[in-house]
């Protein structure tokens, strides 16, 4: 069987973020990180992998070449190939886009009955939980989003979905492509053996011309021209007028705080 | 004819996903059928509602128009009392084929961030996730842009057009962009639960709404999937969103958890709220992530909004920052939330937040 992971390298928003002049994101100027959910997706293929071991787990990013160092760590975690899809034609490209490319690339790889493709729910870029399900979609096969338990035995897979209130229990045919979040797994380390073959491992780029054949892939298609919606405008988030630090931190500060909430009409 | 996504100009309408559980409509349909009013009255266009589900209770349908819509599209069929990603996209797509909206919006829940991808690829047509605000009217966009941006509005050049211009944050928060999809059709958003404000009910539009059952086409073939049970938590959820008083706590309560707990509570308690919480807090779990405020959590617009020890991280400030009246309590006189506080207290939360507690109950007291 084949487990496709899908897997992208995202800024790290939690720190301090570069904004430029334009109020673009200063992406250069900013570290980079392997997106945290498609970490649980790939600890979910590899444990899949570790109980069946003719599973072969591939490793998939769409993105600029340096995307390299993201997928030799995937490697070195004990993913068997990695693909990168890259080239000048695919950049610009929303989450449609996006999707296309990513599914051209994974009906090249190949998908039959049995074979899984995992997603993180969402990148913490943009945060959209679209990719996974517009690929779905455009392969024609069946998503759970939000999964936070997965059985597999006999070939047969039933998964746990997440809801605010709950959650749903659901069997789902393969091929079939599963998003993933934190609370179905905790990321396995690189091991040491890892990181030393991680550059012996198929290691493979895959750029426009390559994936041309596909007859939903041309120019129109993809990157900037190829994506439905556009910025219009971008800009910082509004800085709240600054508010009133009171005097000290004893019973009086509280009565006084009262007393402003009470002028305030607030309580 | 064919469906085709790029003839904008057959398009009309503003349409309003109404999601619903075990035949009870989420808030988030009435929120955004608030907000779709607004969009349709610029737009001078019909507002319809959504609703599947198996024998939907006609009262509930009507309701919708309380809220806003002109029109209710009912699909009834046993197999879409429960949520399934085929069903819901197949009947929806088939619909939206037939009737051609201009706007759709989805409420960004579990379910409508599994369902609004889906249609949004077969549909051919863009999709923007967690908006926070909706114009259609250039000059209200500028407005917005006027109190909320840096862009100086008066020297930069718009389009004018009515395209839906769907604003949400980007990079955890960082940056706001605003997204359009002038070319395909339906302009498709998800807006977060509690985001929008729900306007108040009206009767007199409630009785007018049309109510249209469509004629669903569905069969179990359909449905890829086989949904084998639907459990939910045996606890009740705390309701954040509709909370007036939402009382905090952050990984400042972490020298002793139980006791910041305890503080948070009987505040929340004498404010008549409840006690929400950031990430911190969640992860290290303190309290069930239903509590959890933030970009990942719930976004509250309380009128009162404490935070004891919680630092002010970008991601927790998107879900609470629009609260009226925000008071923080921090060890650490230049933590970020101070400044988006109201009123700021540089203290420690285990002596401030129970003499807190006190002075409020002593002023509630003096009032009875
Ligand atoms: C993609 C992404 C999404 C996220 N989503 C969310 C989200 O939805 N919600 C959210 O909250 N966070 C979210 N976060 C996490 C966020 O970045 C912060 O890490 C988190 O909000 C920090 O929580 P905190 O303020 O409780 O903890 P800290 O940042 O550790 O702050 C603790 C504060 O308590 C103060 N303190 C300590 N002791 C005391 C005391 N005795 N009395 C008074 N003050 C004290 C300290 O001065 C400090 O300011 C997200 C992060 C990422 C990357």
């Amino acid at each position: 069987m084949k487990i496709i992971v899908c897997v992208k390298q995202v800024p790290d928003t939690s720190g301090k973020v570069a904004v430029k002049e334009d109020g673009t994101m200063d992406r250069a100027a900013m570290a980079t990180i392997s997106n945290p959910d498609d970490m649980n997706a790939l600890e979910a293929a590899l444990q899949i992998k570790d109980a069946n071991p003719d599973a072969k787990v591939i490793v998939l990013s769409m993105g600029p070449p340096p995307t390299e160092s993201m997928l030799r760590e995937c490697l070195a975690m004990g993913a068997d190939e990695a693909l990168l899809v890259s080239s000048r034609e695919f950049g610009g490209a929303d989450t449609y886009a996006t999707s296309s490319t990513l599914t051209a690339a994974i009906r090249k790889l190949g998908l039959e009955q049995g074979d899984i493709v995992f997603c993180g729910r969402q990148a913490i870029d943009g945060d959209t939980a679209q990719v996974g399900p517009q690929i779905a979609e455009k392969l024609g096969i069946p998503q759970v989003t939000y999964v936070t338990g997965i059985e597999y035995k006999d070939g047969q897979l039933t998964v746990r979905r997440e809801l605010e209130d709950g959650y749903m229990t659901i069997k789902v045919k393969t091929p079939c492509l599963l998003t993933c979040i934190k609370e179905l797994n905790t990321p396995r380390y690189m091991s040491v053996s890892g990181i030393v073959g991680c550059y012996a491992k198929p290691y493979e780029v895959w750029d426009f011309n390559a994936l041309s054949g596909d007859p939903t892939i041309t120019v129109e298609t993809v990157g900037l021209k190829g994506s439905p919606t556009q910025v219009y405008k971008s800009f910082s988030p509004p800085v709240k007028g600054a508010g009133t630090m009171l005097e000290g931190a004893d019973k009086a500060t509280c009565e006084q705080l009262v007393s402003l909430l009470e002028e305030k009409h607030i309580i | 004819m064919a469906f085709n996504s790029k003839d904008t100009a057959a398009f009309k309408g503003v349409w309003v996903f109404c999601e619903q559980r075990d035949g009870v409509i989420l808030g988030t349909g009435y929120q955004l059928l608030s907000e779709g009013r607004k969009l349709a009255d610029d737009l001078g266009v019909e507002l319809c509602g959504l609703l599947l589900g198996d024998k939907i209770n006609q009262d509930y349908a009507k309701a919708l128009g309380g809220y806003g819509a002109d029109r209710v599209y009912i699909c009834e069929h046993p197999l879409l009392k429960d949520y399934t990603t085929d069903g819901y996209t197949k009947v929806i797509c088939d619909l939206v084929e037939e009737k051609k909206p201009e706007i759709f919006l989805i409420g960004a829940t579990n379910i409508g961030r599994d369902l609004g991808p889906r249609v949004a690829a077969r549909l051919n047509t863009g999709l923007t996730a967690d908006c926070t605000h909706l114009d259609v009217d250039v000059a209200k966009y500028k407005d917005f842009l006027r109190t909320t941006s840096n862009i100086d509005v008066d020297n930069t050049k718009f389009e004018e057009n009515q395209n839906l211009k769907a604003t949400r944050p980007a990079f955890g928060g960082h940056l706001m962009a605003t997204i359009i999809c002038p070319d395909y059709r339906p302009q498709m958003c998800t807006v977060r639960p509690g985001v929008m404000q729900t306007a108040p009910y009206n009767e007199a539009t409630a009785a007018k709404t049309v109510l249209e059952t469509v004629a669903v086409k569905l069969d179990a073939a359909d449905i890829q999937v086989d949904l084998v049970e639907i459990k939910k938590s045996a606890k009740k959820l705390v309701d954040l969103v509709g909370a007036d008083v939402v009382v905090s706590v952050g990984r400042g309560i972490s020298a002793d958890p139980k006791r910041g707990l305890e503080i948070a509570e009987e505040m929340a308690n004498v404010l008549g709220g409840v006690v929400g919480a950031s990430r911190a807090v969640v992860d290290a779990g303190l309290i069930p992530a239903d509590h959890q405020v933030g970009q990942t959590g719930k976004t509250v617009h309380a009128k009162i909004y404490v935070a004891l020890g919680i630092s002010g991280a970008i991601q927790h400030l998107a879900g609470m920052q629009d609260s009226e009246c925000i008071i923080a309590v921090n060890k650490n006189g230049s933590a970020p939330i101070f400044d988006v506080a109201t009123y700021g207290i540089t203290g420690d939360l285990f002596k401030v937040g129970p003499m807190l507690t006190e002075a409020i109950a002593k002023y509630k007291a003096s009032k009875v």
